[in-house]
């Protein structure tokens, strides 16, 4: 019913005729808008406050600290938080507030790559895939469904000796790999729908190559999408990484992650709880964090809330 | 004279609190219909038309505030409870929508829907008799072999049958009231046309009154004893058809009347566009709300908005200059003048080269069927062998009903690979021919301009990436890029200061010209319009077709201009053909084929298109076609249009035998080209 969709846009900023061309707002209003909403949203600021703090706290947090996580207190090993050991240490005597730092400094680096690059791949897969159809997106469309089949635990296990001697990088790398195929088949419909807008066919009616209308056309008009899968994402690689560390096949000693110190800490949780307490309380803080940025980065972006979509 | 009348509303007013204000939808509207009067609501997009009357079906979402009164017979209607409007909607009032398929229940069979409205305002009457008076009412509404499509579901049904079983539903308690909002604006011209007629039939046996909805004046001229025009939440202009059609007073229904093309002397004369768009609702300042886009307005109406003051019998009008109007003082012509045409020296003579020529171009899409195991069940013709020629510097007006392969057709040529069967040829080069980085620079040649302008614009880029997006494929500097973008405008009529803002901060006629001004970026000697005046308000498509007309002219432009509105080809094209699944039916000079259509499909498809001139409309005849346009994956033999011909059903059956079994070509009739048989035979006389 055209009761539902107002034909009369908001009004016009007669103002902005008067700027020079070329120095106009470049953000569209939609990018506009969903900040103001996200302004707006309680949760989106604790969430982002927290976030912002922890990385400072990654960054700064061993400059204050009265040990390195190499250093060994053999003296006061095993011993409960105090003036020295804020955290405390553990068996060999290292102290757990300086590998909480380095653990979470690890883990961040790891979900802050992998989550976007995953969203990267998303992207350009499924834009590819839904903008060209045909046999590239029937392939494509396989590979994702194969790759979704496919255990990617199971799998990161069975490589886990390949990177186990390489740079942490490469388990970023891999678990980047395993995280983009859901998205991927949300930006491929995306772009099928979008393929068939006006302003695309206009583009290729024009002569201009599907690299550029793609860059150009498809993947702004699904940037918000992607926003909200990078950031949750980065709580997927955070998760995937310590599941792994856990176990035993992610980051290993001497380098420590959130994952690796919480492996350490579970055998004497009930008799040395503060091994296993801290890391899992800066783990569990971290990851709700970032998951309420993005719960509100999606209320904010969500079309169905309201009739200000352009 | 005491008889109440049936609908009188009284001082109506519809606001919508929302964050960004309130939108006052509808300001103080009053009006009366009697028993057995066909009253006509126009107005733009966003004038309050649908608002008002879904406050007097009660019909309004909750956060609606409604003041004012709704009297039916005397009695109020707000205020009333939910039960007893229900009660009154259905057996005194009755709503059409635009939509029918959002009307109607989709797991209910047509005859279910229309029994069970019977059944809730007649407790009496059981199941049986129910059905019965279901077929009856879908015989009456013309639904071919009725007993067998009450069982149906809607959504076997097409857009056109539904509105006759919504037409059906609506009569079925014998309404003393239809409400008709668009009910033909998502339709064809000749099923509009049968179903205008359907009305009127069903406000003939019910002797109900009928308020239609519409923007289209010529169906208001063709319907209506009276009018009502709407503008910005109000009513500006009141009075018997002929006497507003005739002698307008309120300034936008003369700007209206005026720029409406017209089919009877469209191409003769410049239309007159009407610019600018409407106020916005939430924040109204004061004075007359058309001010901004009035070319007499005067000081005093910035200050005051005018009432709707009584003129003379029946005839009211709200402007502040209405005596001068009326009594002569001003001329209608005085206030909206017709444009000039462009002079002769700005013109650019072009050499009549061919640009574009298609010969038995084919389209074949494969149906299939089958998730997994795809099998082809059928063909779509979409295009089935036609040929079109365009001359430099010539319009070519390209016409027929949704679904009969136009869109297609563009698109082959745009595509600018080898057709399945049959060649296209631009500036003299077969496109099948064409190496990879030809076709490239080929593509500077040929633009296409879309429907809908919201659509063809990306949202995300400005309107300086947009206009300037062709050059960058064309590998044209940044700077020179800026310098094109800002004449374009300019030629566009836009100012160049618009180039860093965005698409939705434009009107539609704004953002068409933005549109057109992307496709004139790589100057390209053929324009492909894919019902480029659509889409946009009445009042603004005038503004554009001027424009289209000017350009045309001074850069020596060939269009190719795909529309279904005739009108609208009767006003720029130079050569025209007629499109009937997949076929070209009938091709000519446009001025030849207007006056003396040969083929009975042009006929009807002349016929059906409303005039927006009361008196000539009561003295046309239309040629009605029956049913709808079959789908393109039907095999028909012989004549595809034999089904719906009006004049095969004239002929004797010899002659009928030749069109149900011979294919009709193309071939030259006096002036124009036809594809049937009997074109000798043809007695219909349209318009
Ligand atoms: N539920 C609603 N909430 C807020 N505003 C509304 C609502 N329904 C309608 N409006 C506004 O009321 C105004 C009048 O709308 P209405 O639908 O009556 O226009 P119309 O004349 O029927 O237009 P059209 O020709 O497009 O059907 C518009 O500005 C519209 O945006
Ligand atoms: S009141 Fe003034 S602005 Fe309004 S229509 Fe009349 S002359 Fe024009
Ligand atoms: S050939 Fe026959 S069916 Fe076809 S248009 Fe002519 S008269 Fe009608
Ligand atoms: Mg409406």
């Amino acid at each position: 019913m055209a009761l539902l969709d107002p034909t009369t846009q908001g009004e016009v900023d007669l103002t902005a005729a008067l700027v020079d061309p070329g120095k106009a707002p470049r953000n569209s209003s939609r990018a506009r808008l969903i900040w103001l909403r996200l302004r707006s949203t309680p949760r989106f600021w604790v969430g982002a406050v927290i976030v912002v703090g922890m990385i400072v706290w990654a960054i700064a947090g061993l400059w204050i600290a009265k040990w390195s996580p190499l250093d060994q207190d053999l003296i006061n090993s095993s011993t409960g938080p105090s003036t020295s050991h804020w955290f405390g240490t553990d068996d060999i005597g290292q102290d757990i507030y300086a590998e909480t730092v380095s653990g979470l400094r690890k883990s961040l680096v790891i979900g802050l790559i992998a989550g976007p690059v995953g969203t990267l791949i998303a992207a350009f897969v499924g834009a590819f895939a839904g903008y060209l159809g045909g046999k590239a997106d029937a392939v494509i469309s396989w590979l994702i469904n194969f790759l979704l089949v496919l255990p990617a635990f199971f799998i990161l296990v069975l490589l886990s000796p390949v990177f186990k001697s390489l740079s942490f990088l490469v388990l970023t790398a891999f678990i980047a790999m395993f995280s983009w195929m859901i998205m991927a088949q949300v930006i491929r419909a995306q772009t099928k729908s979008l393929r068939d807008r006006e302003f695309v066919k206009a583009a290729r009616f024009m002569g201009v190559g599907t690299p550029t209308i793609i860059r150009r056309h498809i993947l702004p008009n699904v940037a918000s999408l992607l926003i909200i899968d990078a950031t949750l994402g980065v709580v997927a690689a955070i998760d995937s990484e310590t599941a792994l560390s856990y176990f035993g096949f992610g980051i290993q000693r001497p380098q420590v992650s959130l994952g690796v110190l919480l492996a350490d800490g579970t055998p004497s949780a009930t008799t040395r709880p503060w091994m296993f307490l801290f890391p899992a309380i800066v783990l569990i803080v971290l990851l709700f964090a970032v998951s309420l940025v993005g719960d509100a980065l999606r209320d904010a972006v969500d079309p169905t809330s309201g009739n200000t979509r352009d | 004279m005491t008889e109440p009348p049936l609908l009188e509303v009284r001082d109506l007013s519809v606001s919508f609190p929302q964050a960004s204000g309130i939108v006052r939808a509808v300001r103080g509207i009053s009006y009366t219909v009697n028993q057995g009067e066909f009253l006509g609501i126009v107005g733009e997009s966003g004038s309050g038309k649908s608002v008002s009357s879904m406050a007097v079906m009660g019909l309004l979402p909750r956060n609606a505030v409604v003041t004012g009164d709704v009297l039916l017979r005397g009695e109020s209607l707000l205020g009333r409870d939910d039960r007893e409007l229900s009660r009154l909607r259905g057996k005194e009032i009755a709503m059409i929508f635009q939509d029918p398929l959002s009307a109607l229940t989709p797991v209910y069979t047509v005859g279910n829907q229309i029994a069970e409205g019977l059944m809730l305002h007649d407790k009496g009457l059981g199941a049986k008799a129910a059905a019965v008076r279901a077929v009856e009412l879908l015989r009456v509404v013309g639904i071919p072999a009725p007993e067998r499509r009450v069982n149906a579901f809607p959504h076997e049904f097409s857009g056109g049958m539904r509105q006759r079983v919504m037409i059906a539903i609506a009569i079925a308690n014998d309404p003393n009231l239809i409400i008709a909002d668009e009910p033909t604006t998502a339709l064809d011209v000749t099923i509009q046309a049968q179903i205008l007629e359907v009305l009127q039939k069903a406000k003939e046996l019910t002797g109900a009154a009928v308020v239609l909805i519409t923007h289209d004046l010529g169906v208001v001229a063709g319907n209506a004893d009276r009018i009502a025009v709407m503008y910005a939440g109000k009513l500006v202009e009141t009075g018997a058809v002929d006497d507003v059609f005739t002698r307008p007073v309120m300034p936008y229904t003369i700007g209206l009347l005026r720029s409406v093309p017209n089919l009877v002397t469209a191409g003769r004369t410049r239309l007159v566009p009407l610019e600018g768009r409407p106020p916005s609702l939430s924040n109204l300042p004061p004075g007359c709300p058309f001010e901004p886009r009035c070319p007499i307005a005067v000081s005093a109406c910035t200050t005051e908005e005018p009432p709707l003051l009584q003129l003379r019998g029946g005839h009211d009008a709200a402007c502040i200059r209405a005596g001068e109007i009326e009594s002569g003082v001003l001329h209608p012509s005085d206030v909206f003048p017709r444009p000039e045409p462009v002079a002769e020296g700005a013109k650019v003579v072009n050499e009549r080269e061919s640009i574009l020529s298609i010969n038995g171009l084919v389209k074949h899409f494969p149906l299939t069927a089958g998730m997994v195991f795809k099998k082809q069940i059928g063909t779509v013709k979409a295009v089935d062998g036609i040929d079109l020629e365009i001359r430099g510097g010539e319009v070519l007006g390209l016409v027929g009903e949704s679904g009969c392969g136009k869109s297609t057709t563009i698109l082959e040529v745009l595509e600018m690979t080898s057709p399945q069967v049959g060649s296209i040829t631009i500036a003299g080069r077969d496109v099948a021919e064409l190496s990879k980085a030809e076709r490239l620079s080929m593509r500077k040649d040929v633009q296409i301009v879309f429907q809908d302008p919201m659509a063809a614009l990306d949202p995300r880029l400005t309107i300086e990436d947009i206009v300037g997006e062709p050059l960058t494929v064309h590998g044209t500097s940044r700077t020179e890029r800026r310098r094109r973008v800002a004449e374009l405008l300019d030629l566009v009529g836009l100012e160049h200061t618009m180039a860093g803002r965005y698409p939705h901060e434009f009107s539609g006629g704004q953002r068409q010209r933005v549109g057109i001004a992307r496709a004139l970026a790589t100057s390209p000697k053929l324009l492909v319009l894919d019902e480029p005046v659509s889409a946009l308000d009445v009042s603004i498509q005038a503004g554009i077709m001027n424009l289209l007309e000017d350009l045309k002219l001074q850069l020596g432009l060939s269009y190719l201009f795909v529309a279904h509105d005739l009108a609208v080809v009767r006003q720029i094209a130079d050569t025209v053909a007629v499109m009937y699944l997949g076929r070209i039916v009938e091709s000519g000079e446009v001025g030849e084929v207007f006056a003396r259509p040969h083929h009975p499909y042009t006929q009807a498809l002349m016929s059906a298109v409303p005039i927006p001139d009361p008196e000539a409309e009561r003295s046309r005849v239309r040629i009605l076609l029956d049913g709808d346009l079959p789908s393109p994956t039907d095999e028909i033999s012989g004549c595809n249009f034999h089904g719906r011909c009006p004049l095969f059903k004239l002929l004797d059956p010899a002659r009928q035998q030749r069109c149900l079994t011979e294919d009709p070509h193309l071939r030259v009739i006096d002036t124009t080209s036809a594809a049937c048989h009997h074109v000798d035979q043809n007695t219909l006389q349209p318009l």
